[in-house]
């Protein structure tokens, strides 16, 4: 689980990284970040998603020193000691015929399956605490890399124009008109039960990059096509044709022209795709194709949960409180960015 | 002309009409003690830079300014009748009806999704209870009478179909539909080229001459004013610096104010073709000064100026400035003044 | 207009051809899957892999290929399961496409309706108590996840309070509009409600911007000029503008609904569409099947948007000009 861990570490460096580079290079910049930061309503987003993404990381925390537990190791014959009482985490059925068990319910004692027990006799609490942090990691980092993707290709298709353009636009066009959804599913049910095999590159069938390139990619047209737009308005405009006209490199002109430009729009993108992102990854895994177990994500704990509804619902309750708090988050934070960066930024022409 | 009471033929008269706005940085005077008279058949143009507070003068009187934070005082008789705080029900059917409006920008003052012909239906049934088909009828000769080619098929066509100076021209079809006592236009020539404002302003005074409206021309281009206005009112800051018959505001300017529009206008005839501005900027609404409002950015500033000078004069040509007449002969005759040609 | 409508449908064409390519692409032509063991089943014999290479001609070029996939997918019909063995694919997707088609059609009904006078009743009250309350539930209708709200409903009407004040809620299922319209209605009550509440707060959240921004419009000014009520300005005008953008954004989430949130909300509360056809299709790895749903799901949805960008071209008349 380190890995992940490290993961979600790398990740937020990399995106503070970019918010100070460029903070240092322009002053705009400066005063976006400073009406950002006036906006108690995004603020207290920040502050609760900073609270998700450490409260998910201390998760290894909680089991070993707290809890006790390996919520990946099914307990069926576990007991637990609350107060004076020995209790079995799954208890026999008293109602009906008595056959077949019913795991343990919440017993609200914090070191000791607080949510109680899924049907392996797992202690729910931790695997939500796990489970968050595959979440974000899988929203995070497929955020980054359909943001980077989509920024590069938007922004060439935009300022090259012709064949450049037309190539990139029509590949967009297919990946946009296939419905989300239906494509994520296509791909995830031929990548997720045998892996991907580029000769060079394999990667295992349960591999969390699979979730996060298959999401990624679904959504890459969203973010590309809005980034196109800009820079192709942006083309038309003096300083840039100036600095055409003066001779400069084209990667010079993409690097210091254009990007500052582009930049306070995939900024506001950023939040509101990581939101996107994590509802498309709990989706997936209810339908069996996202995260692949052992590991568990808030989307599989919640479908683990639908065979329980009536009888422990706290099993799926409590993963989609977390997903509902921490998409509500971004996507206040979301618009706390855009009314600082860009107001007319819009993604897929409505959120 | 007497400050109290209007003429007995006013269509329009405004007493004393202030308007100001209750912002966080303060209180705002868009119009602070503007009082003028449109008599029958008059064309009054109302000239000033952007912000000198002539748009929302004419807009606050209308009902149209609908901010919960503007209040309005004054009088404002149309036809002798108070206006100032009619119901909203009876503004709406003296707006449209009694008074027709036009607008800056043809490109936006038409709703995209309706034909042509609909918006002018819409406004004649709003206002009489005309049969569709006689509506469209009427609509059709509208549309000939502003001089659009065709009107038959065009009154089916979208405002998107138009040219800017053709949707002007609806607009106009529109604005006299209900015959109006009193047009008023709000800079109805900025948006087009100088050929399309030629037509324009020329198809208005046509217009003006047939139907028998009263014009209100609100526009910050001297040369408009000269076109097609009867009395000029020079606002600044919200407040009026100079009112008078055109002929005496054009040929013989006595507001320092005046001089620098006039100076403004860019002169076909004057071969220089140099562009004169005033120099400054408009004064922020929010730090009026207390005495003239022009003073800082005037170059004949006295001590007094910091004192607010009144509308007084001779006759009906009135202006807030005080420089005496001497003082204003020796500067007239010296070269700084541009608007004599 | 007519000719708006061909060519907008002859481009849906071409649309459903590049997304045919790509799903046969995807099923046929991934690197490092065998195409055959993965329609066939994990535990296929020699026989029946011999048998799908022959039927889908795996050993013959890509363009014959993909040929044979169509053929059996829309012309022949003939598409069979590995896995519930023989059973054709096709009839049962036209089978549970009515279910699928009901449940979007009265969630569509009532998020446009709830949707729609949401936004009216949040611009008309700006800044006042309900405004920030449809705000809310905007963001909120953008982060919850619907098959997650599913449950949730069902917790609650089905739960312990199924015996008592939702007594009158059916346990499940459907019945279909011709057999009985009232319980057909009463059986989607709950599925359609939970659909539409996401979507509603998504466009009465647009909707309500869209307005506020229509009503600072200079057509606005001209129309009160025109001493209009303001009734009519906001509806007959301004509303009538920002139904363009609502239409387009329509267009768009047509694909959402029908691949994504109709397909989970078929699945949690056991309607057995095609989204529960699919899912069923995910659970036992039946990919015949899974291909199907895919691409019938698909190309409805790029039918239904090309019919609503004909419905858009109808509502913003600049369209039809420039297409």
């Amino acid at each position: 689980m380190g890995e992940i861990e490290e993961s979600i570490l790398a990740v937020e460096a990399i995106t503070l990284n970019a918010v100070e580079t460029a903070m240092d290079s322009d002053s705009p910049w400066r005063s976006s970040l400073h009406q950002l930061r006036r906006n108690r309503a995004a603020m207290i987003a920040l502050g609760v998603l900073l609270f998700m993404v450490i409260v998910t990381l201390l998760a290894p925390i909680y089991a070993h020193d707290i809890a006790h537990d390996n919520p990946f190791a099914s307990n069926l014959q576990g007991r637990i000691k609350i107060g004076n009482h020995f209790r079995s985490v799954m208890q026999s059925n008293t109602q009906g015929l008595g056959l077949g068990v019913t795991p343990i319910g919440p017993t609200w004692h914090f070191s000791k399956y607080l949510l109680g027990a899924d049907e392996l006799g797992r202690d729910v609490f931790a695997r939500i605490l796990y489970g968050g942090r595959v979440t974000l990691l899988i929203g995070f980092s497929s955020g980054l890399i359909c943001i980077t993707v989509a920024t590069v290709l938007g922004m060439l298709a935009g300022y090259f124009g012709r064949a450049t353009d037309w190539i990139i636009s029509r590949a967009l066009d297919i990946v946009w008109a296939f419905p989300i959804y239906l494509l994520a599913i296509s791909l995830s049910v031929i990548l997720v039960t045998s892996g991907l095999d580029l000769g060079i590159i394999h990667i295992g069938a349960g591999s969390l990059l699979l979730p996060i390139l298959i999401i990624a990619s679904v959504y890459v047209p969203y973010v590309a096509r809005p980034v196109r737009g800009i820079v192709f308005s942006l083309k038309e405009r003096d300083f840039i044709q100036a600095a055409i006209a003066s001779g400069a490199s084209d990667w010079h002109i993409l690097r210091k022209e254009i990007w500052p430009n582009v930049a306070p729009s995939v900024i506001v993108f950023f939040p509101l795709m990581v939101a996107l992102n994590i509802l498309t990854e709990s989706a997936l895994s209810i339908l069996g194709i996202g995260v692949q177990p052992p590991q568990a994500s808030w989307g599989t704990i919640i479908n683990d949960g639908l065979q329980l509804l009536y009888t422990r619902p706290w099993v799926a309750i409590a993963p989609g409180i977390c997903i509902v708090i921490v998409c509500v988050a971004l996507n206040i934070l979301g618009d706390g960015v855009r009314d600082a960066f860009d107001p007319r930024a819009k993604l897929r022409g409505s959120i | 002309m007497s400050r109290e009471d209007p003429p007995t033929n006013a269509v329009l008269s405004v007493r004393d009409l202030s308007v100001s706005f209750a912002t966080r940085q303060g209180v705002v005077r868009a119009v602070d003690g503007l009082s003028f008279d449109v008599g029958a058949k008059e064309v009054l143009g109302i000239v000033g830079e952007s912000g000198s507070g002539k748009s929302v003068a004419m807009y606050s009187m209308l009902g149209l300014v609908r901010d919960a934070n503007v209040s309005i005082s004054g009088s404002v008789r149309f036809e002798g009748r108070e206006i100032l705080g009619l119901s909203d029900t009876e503004m709406q059917s003296m707006r449209g009806g009694e008074v027709g409006m036009i607008f800056q920008d043809p490109m936006t003052a038409l709703t995209p999704v309706y034909t042509v012909g609909w918006q002018i239906v819409e406004q004649l049934r709003a206002h009489s209870d005309m049969t569709k088909k006689a509506a469209y009828e009427r609509a059709t000769e509208l549309l000939a009478e502003v001089g659009i080619p065709d009107p038959k098929s065009r009154v089916n066509h979208y405002p998107h179909e138009f040219s800017g100076g053709m949707r002007q021209r609806v607009v106009i079809a529109m604005a006299l539909s209900c015959n109006p006592k009193l047009l008023i236009a709000d800079e109805p020539t900025t948006a087009l080229d100088v050929t399309t404002q030629a037509q324009i302003l020329d198809l208005m005074g046509r217009l003006q001459a047939t139907h028998g409206s009263s014009i209100v021309i609100i526009t910050h281009d001297m040369g408009v004013i000269a076109e097609i206005a009867h009395r000029v009112v020079v606002m600044y800051a919200g407040r009026p610096a100079e009112i008078g018959p055109e002929l005496d505001v054009v040929r013989s300017a006595r507001h320092p104010y005046t001089w620098g529009l006039l100076g403004a206008v860019p002169r076909a005839d004057i071969k220089t073709r140099r562009l004169v501005t005033i120099p400054g900027n408009a004064v922020s609404p929010l730090e009026v000064p207390t005495g003239c409002a022009f003073a800082p950015r005037c170059q004949y500033r006295m001590e007094i100026c910091a004192q607010r000078p009144p509308l007084r004069g001779a006759d009906d040509h009135l202006d807030a400035c005080w420089l005496s007449d001497e003082q204003r002969l020796v500067i007239r005759s010296s070269a700084t003044v541009r608007g004599e040609s | 207009m007519l000719r708006f409508i061909v060519k907008r449908f002859s481009s849906a064409v071409l649309v459903m051809f590049t997304i045919s390519v790509l799903v046969f692409l995807i099923f046929f032509a991934t690197p490092g899957v065998n195409p055959a063991s993965r329609i066939a089943g994990r535990s296929a014999s020699p026989a029946v892999l011999r048998h799908v290479a022959k039927e889908f001609g795996l050993n013959r070029p890509l363009p014959i290929r993909y040929g044979l996939m169509m053929f059996h997918l829309f012309i022949k019909q003939d598409l069979t399961s590995y896995v519930n063995i023989g059973d054709k694919i096709i009839p049962q997707i036209t089978a549970a496409a009515p279910i699928t088609l009901s449940l979007i059609f009265g969630a569509v009904v009532i998020w446009l309706f709830v949707g729609i006078s949401g936004g009216v009743i949040a611009a008309k009250n700006k800044g006042k108590f309900i405004d920030p309350l449809v705000m809310f539930f905007g963001i909120a209708a953008i982060s919850i996840p619907v098959y997650w709200l599913g449950q949730m409903v069902l917790l609650v009407t089905q739960g312990g309070l199924h015996s008592s004040i939702f007594a009158w809620i059916p346990n499940g299922g459907y019945v279909s509009l011709t057999q009985n319209p009232w319980q057909w209605a009463l059986h989607l009550l709950f599925p359609w409600l939970t659909l539409a509440s996401l979507y509603a707060g998504i466009y009465a959240r647009v909707l309500r911007g869209e307005l506020i921004n229509n009503m600072n419009e200079d057509y606005i000014r001209t129309a009160r000029a025109k001493g209009l009520s303001e009734r009519r300005i906001l509806y007959r005008h301004a509303l009538r503008c920002s139904l363009i953008s609502i239409v387009s954004l329509f267009g768009l989430d047509v694909g959402v609904l029908v691949g994504g949130a109709a397909l989970l909300t078929e699945v949690v509360f056991g309607l057995q569409g095609v989204g529960w056809l699919t899912y069923q299709g995910l659970q036992n790895l039946d990919l015949p099947l899974i291909m199907g749903c895919v691409m019938y799901g698909a190309f409805f949805v790029v039918l239904a948007s090309a019919v609503v960008d004909v419905l858009y071209a109808y509502i913003d008349p600049r369209i039809r000009v420039v297409a």
